[in-house]
């Protein structure tokens, strides 16, 4: 189960994005000037990589010795019996990489082709920690200073993820602009890096800014799909009947999804963030409820309102808290190729103690949200004739950083049940 | 003898050879629509224009605000925010440059691109064109993504102000500049808006690297200038001296004592001093 890198057409059924970072109308590059060099830069040194063994080669390695690849896949029987009618579910176990999320997989991708780009400094944007996490990891690896921006709300709601990146080494910012989360994060690593661009990678952790980014990170991540793809055909002689994943940029939906998209016969279906409800407004459903733009560099699906201002997003999850969605998502969006649908905070935080309490794996609130599309998924599988249907979920995180949030929202006080011994 | 090539000046490029013509670099002046509120970035361009005694900036550039402005520093961010909080909308930009031409000022338009697409390129154009702008500065535009914006301002005949950077390459440079219209902005030092103490020295190189391409259209160069000293310097080999921060700075002080009447008389103080620094560049 090698990595195929990039270039990628050996594996990638759509010859997409085109070269100057195009999914039909979505993508390409809506940046100032000054980043365009370091832009081609990026490109070539990605470019060159695939091409070279030695790149791939250590990439394996660092996947395997360092990050713990592959993931297994678990089959979740208590929680397909009790929550999805009996349909086999299948998680693939990203939780259980190194840093706790697959967000290393991509870090570990980037820091290769910044040591090869002669770059000594990264920033990156963070929502709810797990890309700055990991990428001061990967810093603290490669011996890289390190820089993460995180919206102060963010900072505050995640505060143990604060505290790790400090641990590794980093340098956390926490920004008070604008919303004071995700989006605001990537506008001021964006400025950080047109001011420093000669000495600074800009490490982006999702499929999103402008090309070649989503292009790239896409790569990184495809080796989830490449892995279980394998996994289930191996175990099971079959593909699943539908694939998900949640999505707030998309990282983790484009990787699971990546090696699927060219089997017709298997259902794409990817979470948004439905917040307080879609209806509400307070929500982070980019697909459903955006309408096109330009955001961060890329043409997508946008919060906007009526002028074109972005609109503040909402989510119980920091990590899906953003008012954009990756291009190539977007792609899959308008061309039916995938669906996707909004999850709320309730039904998240419902599916994250259903998963926790039948199969005990606590999932990031993130991931969550695709573990409560999944119920309703199955019956709708179940109701169309499909009588035991098999649904892979990508399990993109671990809820520990979570923990803070699941006692307010259930109101847990983290007092014992019951005591016992009192002399009484 | 400018060097300037007529055909290529547009609109506001005619500023910059106004100037040349009287052996100075032309001044451009940005302030953001909307701040401190929409009647007070009104008077605040007419101030620009006419400065302390009548001499104010040759070209005005009315900056609009974005809830995610990448390209801008501190002091802009602080005053757009403020704006979008106190309900400016991407229409007031049109009624901005009315406001300058009412005292007889010529404007551009600073504006991130989803703004414009949002409200439609010919549309946008139209209007802008129907009240007498003069172009657009597109900041997060480049020609690689433009198509629908080289159409609307051919058909509107307005003037297409892209940016090149120190960083930018050769090849870069030459396809950016045969795409402007009316100038080109040589943002002078890499990073987001603000004044900085010194000017920078990347400036004199991309500015030879730009005349050796022999475009025939005028060159202004920003980022970082505050005061008439700086602007004579930069004005020694520069076409425009574009000043920004520098002056929202003056409207911030004000906003904060809740004086609009200072922030306009210190804008004043500013702009006379830039004016007078052009004017001893050569």
């Amino acid at each position: 189960m090698s990595s195929t890198l990039p270039g990628s057409s050996a594996t990638a059924p759509f010859a997409l994005p085109d070269r100057s970072g195009h999914f039909d109308q979505f993508g390409g590059r809506f940046v100032p000037e000054a980043l365009f060099a370091a832009l081609g830069q990026l490109q070539d040194s990605f470019d060159d990589a695939a091409k070279d063994p030695a790149f791939t080669a250590e990439l394996d390695r660092l996947r395997r010795d360092y990050a713990g690849r592959p993931t297994p896949i678990t089959e979740a029987r208590r929680f397909g019996a009790e929550h999805c009618e009996g349909a086999r579910i299948l998680l693939k176990r990203e939780d259980l990489n190194h840093t706790g999320s697959h967000k290393i997989n991509n870090v570990l991708g980037q820091a290769l082709l910044t040591a090869r780009m002669g770059k000594k400094r990264v920033i990156a944007e963070t929502g709810a920690g797990q890309h700055g996490v990991a990428t001061a990891t990967a810093a603290a690896l490669f011996g890289l200073e390190c820089r993460v921006y995180m919206g102060e709300v963010d900072t505050q709601r995640q505060a143990l993820n604060v505290a790790r990146m400090q641990l590794l080494g980093a340098e956390v910012v926490s920004v008070r602009a604008g919303s004071r989360t995700l989006k605001d994060a990537m506008n001021e690593a964006m400025r950080d890096w047109v001011t420093n661009v000669d000495s600074t990678h800009y490490l982006i952790g999702t499929v999103g800014g402008p090309h070649p980014f989503p292009m790239v990170v896409r790569e990184f991540q495809r080796i989830i799909s490449t892995e279980a793809r394998a996994q289930v055909l191996e175990r099971y002689g079959q593909l699943p009947d539908a694939v998900v994943a949640c999505v707030g940029g998309g990282s983790n939906a484009i990787g699971i999804f990546a090696d699927f998209i060219g089997d017709k016969s298997v259902r794409l279906v990817g979470y948004e963030a439905g917040g307080d409800g879609v209806e509400t407004g307070r929500h982070a459903a980019t697909i459903t409820a955006g309408e096109v733009g330009v955001l961060h560099g890329m043409r997508t699906y946008v919060l906007q309102d009526e002028d074109g201002q972005t609109i503040e997003s909402h989510s119980i999850s920091a990590g899906l808290d953003y008012p954009g969605v990756g291009p190539e998502h977007a792609w899959l969006a308008a061309t039916g190729r995938a669906q996707y649908r909004p999850v709320t905070d309730t039904e998240a935080m419902q599916a994250f103690q259903d998963l926790t309490r039948s199969e005990g794996i606590m999932p990031a609130i993130e991931s969550a949200h695709a573990i409560a599309g999944v119920k309703q998924l199955a019956r709708e599988l179940i109701a169309a004739g499909n009588s035991s249907p098999t649904i892979l979920i990508n399990l993109s995180g671990r809820g520990d950083k979570d923990v803070d949030t699941a006692i307010k929202w259930f109101g847990l006080d983290g007092s014992a049940d019951l005591t016992t011994g009192d002399l009484s | 003898m400018t060097g300037f090539d007529e055909t290529r000046l547009g609109l506001s490029g005619q500023v910059y050879a106004a100037a040349a013509s009287q052996g100075r670099p032309a001044l451009v002046g940005y302030l953001p629509v909307g701040f401190p509120s929409v009647p007070g970035s009104l008077a605040a361009f007419q101030a620009l224009v006419t400065g302390r005694d009548g001499v104010g900036v040759d070209l005005v550039e009315i900056g609009m605000p974005y809830s995610d402005p990448v390209m801008d520093g501190i002091a802009i961010q602080h005053a757009t925010a403020r704006a979008l909080e106190r309900g400016v909308r991407t229409r007031d930009i049109f009624e901005a440059v009315q406001a300058v031409s009412e005292v007889g000022g010529v404007a551009v338009v600073m504006i991130y691109w989803n703004l414009v697409e949002r409200y439609g390129a010919n549309a946008f154009a139209r209007d802008l064109a129907s009240v007498g702008g003069c172009g657009l500065i597109t900041p997060d535009l480049t020609p690689d993504e433009a198509d629908d914006w080289m159409i609307a301002s051919d058909e509107h005949g307005l003037d297409r102000i892209f940016l090149v950077s120190p960083s930018s390459t050769p090849e870069r440079i030459e396809s950016t500049l045969a795409a402007c219209r009316g100038w080109v902005y040589a943002t002078s030092v890499m990073g987001v808006t603000g004044a900085r103490s010194e000017t920078s020295t990347a400036a004199p190189q991309l500015v030879s690297a730009l005349k050796s391409i022999h475009s025939g259209l005028p060159i202004g160069v920003g980022l970082g200038i505050s005061n008439g000293d700086q602007a004579a310097e930069l004005g020694a080999f520069a076409d425009g001296v574009i000043v920004g921060s520098a002056l929202v700075k003056k409207l911030i002080e004000a906003d904060r004592a809740s004086n609009e009447a200072a922030g306009l008389d210190a804008l004043r103080d500013v702009v006379s001093d830039l004016a007078d620094g052009v004017r001893r560049a050569r």
